[in-house]
C-alpha cells in the first residue's frame, strides 16, 4: 500500500458537487503536486485530508491506517500538517509562539503540571524550543523570533506558515499555494526550501500551485483537476501536454 | 533601553526576565506589604476590594483575553463561590476545606458553560453567559433551604484553623493578597506552557488551531473551568469581606464591572486585571468625592472668581444634583467603555506600555509605532 491514498473520495455542498470520486496515491518521500483552474476543488481536498470537511464518500488512508473518521485536531499527531491559501497564523502572538503551538500534538505535560510549571514542563518547554530553533536554523528566521505576526509583512508570514506546520515534525505536509503573493525571489527561496523539505527532512510534500515554473522546478508527479474530477496525473511535462488539460486551461 | 543578550532558553522562559524586573516587582511587593501600616481602614478595605476584582479580571483574561470566549456570567460564578463559602461555613466545615471546595464547585459548574461555547461565539455565547447568570440568581433567590433566599445570608467571620480573621484585619489583606499573586502566577504559568499557548491559538485561528492538533473542545471548556474556579475563589474572600451576600448582589452590573476592569486595564496582559480592578473600585470613593466636595469646591471657586453668593449657592446645588443623580454611575461606566474601546482598545496596560515606549526611544518615538496595519481577509473561515 502507498504511504498515503486517496481512494474515490467525493464532497458534495447541496447539489455541488465538490469534489467528484478523486483517487490517487502519494509515495514515500516524494513531491506531488495538484493543479487545476480556480474552484477545481483542490483546497477541497486539502481540507478533507486535513478532516476539517467531512467526505460525501470515499476513503482516506496514510501509512495503511483509515483516516477518513479521525478527528481533525488527531490528524496532526499521526504526522500530517499544513499550511493555508490565506495565511492562518495567530496574528496577536510572537513568531515564537506561533512556532511553538506548532508542538501541540507533541505535548505531554498535564493541565496541573502547567498550572505549576513543575521541572517537567520547563524541561519539556525547552526541548520544545530546541526543536523549533532547528526549524528556525532551517527557514532562516532568526530576526523574527520576538516579533508579533501581525507586523510581519505577507512574505515572511507565508515562511513561518511553512515553519509552524514543520515544527510538528510531520511525514506528510501540505502547502496550499506556497508561491501566492510572493515576488520571484521569495518564490525561489520557496523551491530550494520545498526540495530540501523532502531531501533534508525527508518530509513528503503534498501540494496546490499555480506557478507552473516552481511546479516543474520541483515536483516528481503532477495531477491536474478540473470541476471536481482528475483530468490527468503523471510527471508535470505529460501533464502539461495532456489534451484535457490544455483545454481546461485555455478552453478547448 | 535595555537589551537582553540571550544564551539560554530559560532567558525566554522565566518569568522575571532580567535584574529590572527583581527591582520593579520586589519594590511593589515591599509597598503593598507595607500598606497596610501606612494607610486608614478605609482605604485598605478598597484595596482588599481591587484585590478581589483584580482576581476575577485575572479569570476574565484567561477567558476574554486569552482564549476569546466572552462571558457576561462572571458575577454568578463569584456568586456560587461565595454561597459555596457561605453554606459550607454555616454546616462547620473548616476554611482549609471550603475554600478549595468553592473553586472545584464553581469550576465544574463552569465547565458546563464552556460546553455551549463550542457551538456558539460572539455575542450569542455573550447572551448564553447572560441567560446563565439570571438562571443561578433566581436559584439562589427560590433554594431557600440554602441560600435563605432574597432575604440573603449571613457569612460568619473567617476562621483559619482556630484563628479568626475579622475582614477588616491585616490578615485578611494578606490573605487577599497572596490569592491575587497566587492566580497571577497560575495564569503566567499557563502562558507559557502549551495549554495557554493553546489558548491563544483558538483566539486568534479556530481552523489553523485545529489542524495543529489542538481539541478545540476540550480547551474551551478547559478555559471556562479555569476562568469559573479563579472566580469562585474570590467569590469566597467576596463572601468574607460583605459578611452579608444576598442574591441582588450578584446582577447583570456586577458581571458588566468585571467586563469593564479588563477593557480599561487592556485584555492583553495579566497587568490590564490589577490595572483595570484598581480603576473600578476607586470610581465609587471618586463618586463620593464628585457628590460631596467638587460643589463645595466649585461653589468657592467661583465665588473667588468674583461670582455673587447667591449665584455661587446655585452653581453647588445644580454640581450636587448632578452628583447625586440616579444612574450616574452607569452613564459614567459606559461613557468609559466607549471611550477606551475606540481611543485606547488595549487599555490602561496598552497605554502605560506606550509611555514607556516613549521614554526608552525618546526622542525616536514614532507616532505610528503601534498602529496595526489591517489584516489580511481570511476567507475560509471553516466554520
Amino acid at each position: 500500500m502507498s504511504f498515503f491514498t486517496v481512494d474515490k473520495i467525493s464532497l458534495q455542498f447541496g447539489g455541488l458537487k465538490a469534489v467528484d470520486s478523486v483517487s490517487f496515491s502519494v509515495e514515500k518521500g516524494e513531491i506531488f503536486t495538484i493543479i487545476g483552474p480556480n474552484g477545481a476543488g483542490k483546497t477541497s481536498i486539502f481540507n478533507l485530508i486535513s478532516r476539517l470537511y467531512d467526505p460525501t464518500s470515499g476513503k482516506l488512508f496514510f501509512e495503511g491506517r483509515d483516516i477518513t473518521e479521525v478527528p481533525a485536531h488527531q490528524i496532526a499527531r499521526l504526522g500530517i500538517a499544513r499550511t493555508f491559501q490565506n495565511i492562518e497564523l495567530f496574528e496577536n502572538a510572537t513568531m515564537l509562539a506561533n512556532l511553538l503551538v506548532g508542538r501541540h500534538c507533541h505535548t505531554t505535560t498535564q493541565l496541573w503540571q502547567e498550572m505549576l510549571f513543575l521541572p517537567s514542563v520547563r524541561r519539556a518547554e525547552k526541548e520544545h524550543r530546541r526543536m523549533v530553533e532547528e526549524v528556525i536554523e532551517f527557514l532562516d528566521l532568526q530576526p523574527y523570533r520576538e516579533k508579533l505576526i501581525a507586523g510581519l509583512p505577507y512574505g515572511v508570514r507565508k515562511v513561518v506558515e511553512v515553519a509552524r506546520a514543520l515544527c510538528s515534525e510531520p511525514k506528510l505536509i501540505l502547502l496550499d499555494e506556497p508561491s501566492s503573493g510572493l515576488n520571484v525571489e521569495e518564490t525561489d527561496d520557496m523551491s530550494f526550501w520545498i526540495r530540501d523539505i523532502r531531501t533534508d527532512l525527508g518530509v513528503t510534500v503534498l501540494m496546490v500551485e499555480h506557478d507552473m515554473t516552481l511546479v516543474n522546478r520541483v515536483s516528481d508527479r503532477v495531477l491536474a483537476l478540473n470541476y471536481g474530477k482528475v483530468l490527468a496525473s503523471g510527471t508535470p511535462a505529460e501533464v502539461q501536454a495532456h489534451p484535457d488539460v490544455i483545454a481546461a486551461y485555455l478552453g478547448a | 533601553m535595555r537589551f537582553v543578550f540571550k544564551t539560554d532558553y530559560n532567558q525566554d522562559i522565566r518569568l522575571l526576565k532580567h535584574s529590572g524586573y527583581w527591582w520593579s516587582y520586589g519594590a511593589l511587593l515591599a509597598v503593598l506589604i507595607a500598606f497596610p501600616y501606612l494607610v486608614g481602614s478605609y482605604l485598605q478595605s478598597q484595596i482588599v476590594f481591587v484585590f478581589i476584582y483584580a482576581i476575577v479580571g485575572v479569570a476574565l483574561i484567561i477567558l476574554t483575553g486569552f482564549t476569546g470566549q466572552a462571558s457576561l456570567g462572571h458575577a454568578a460564578f463569584l456568586a456560587i463561590g461565595a454561597y459555596t463559602a457561605g453554606f459550607l461555613q454555616s454546616q462547620g466545615i473548616s476554611f482549609i476545606v471550603y475554600f478549595p471546595a468553592a473553586a472545584i464547585i464553581t469550576g465544574a459548574v463552569g465547565a458546563m458553560v464552556g460546553f455551549p461555547a463550542l457551538r456558539l461565539s460572539g455575542i450569542y455565547l455573550v447572551i448564553a453567559t447572560i441567560a446563565f447568570a439570571f438562571i443561578v440568581e433566581e436559584i439562589l433567590a427560590r433554594w431557600e433551604s440554602v441560600t435563605h433566599g432574597n432575604e440573603g445570608m449571613r457569612v460568619r467571620t473567617l476562621d483559619f484553623l482556630g484563628q479568626p480573621i475579622p475582614r477588616d484585619s491585616d490578615a485578611f489583606y494578606f490573605l487577599c493578597l497572596l490569592v491575587l499573586v497566587g492566580s497571577i502566577l497560575l495564569a503566567l504559568n499557563l502562558l507559557r506552557s502549551p495549554t495557554g499557548r493553546a489558548f491563544i491559538a483558538i483566539r486568534d485561528s479556530e481552523t489553523a488551531a485545529k489542524s495543529m492538533g489542538i481539541d478545540l473542545a476540550g480547551y474551551k471548556v478547559k478555559s471556562f473551568a479555569i476562568s469559573a474556579a479563579l472566580t469562585g475563589m474570590a467569590g469566597v474572600l467576596f463572601a468574607h469581606k460583605m459578611s452579608f451576600i444576598s442574591p441582588e448582589m450578584f446582577t447583570l452590573l456586577l458581571s458588566i464591572e468585571f467586563i469593564m476592569v479588563i477593557i480599561i486595564g487592556g485584555a492583553f496582559g495579566v497587568h490590564g486585571a490589577v490595572l483595570g480592578a484598581i480603576f473600578i473600585v476607586m470610581v465609587d470613593p471618586f463618586l463620593t468625592a464628585l457628590k460631596d466636595d467638587v460643589p463645595v469646591l466649585g461653589a468657592s471657586l467661583a465665588t473667588m472668581l468674583g461670582m455673587a453668593p447667591d449665584a455661587a449657592g446655585k452653581l453647588r446645588e445644580t454640581m450636587s444634583a448632578i452628583g447625586s443623580a440616579a444612574g450616574l454611575k452607569g452613564a459614567i461606566y459606559g461613557l468609559l467603555i466607549m471611550m477606551f474601546i475606540l481611543f485606547e482598545p488595549y487599555g490602561l496596560y496598552g497605554r502605560w506600555l506606550k509611555v514607556k515606549l516613549f521614554f526608552q526611544l525618546f526622542p525616536l518615538y514614532k507616532k505610528a509605532t503601534f498602529k496595526r496595519q489591517k489584516t489580511y481577509v481570511k476567507s475560509e473561515r471553516n466554520r
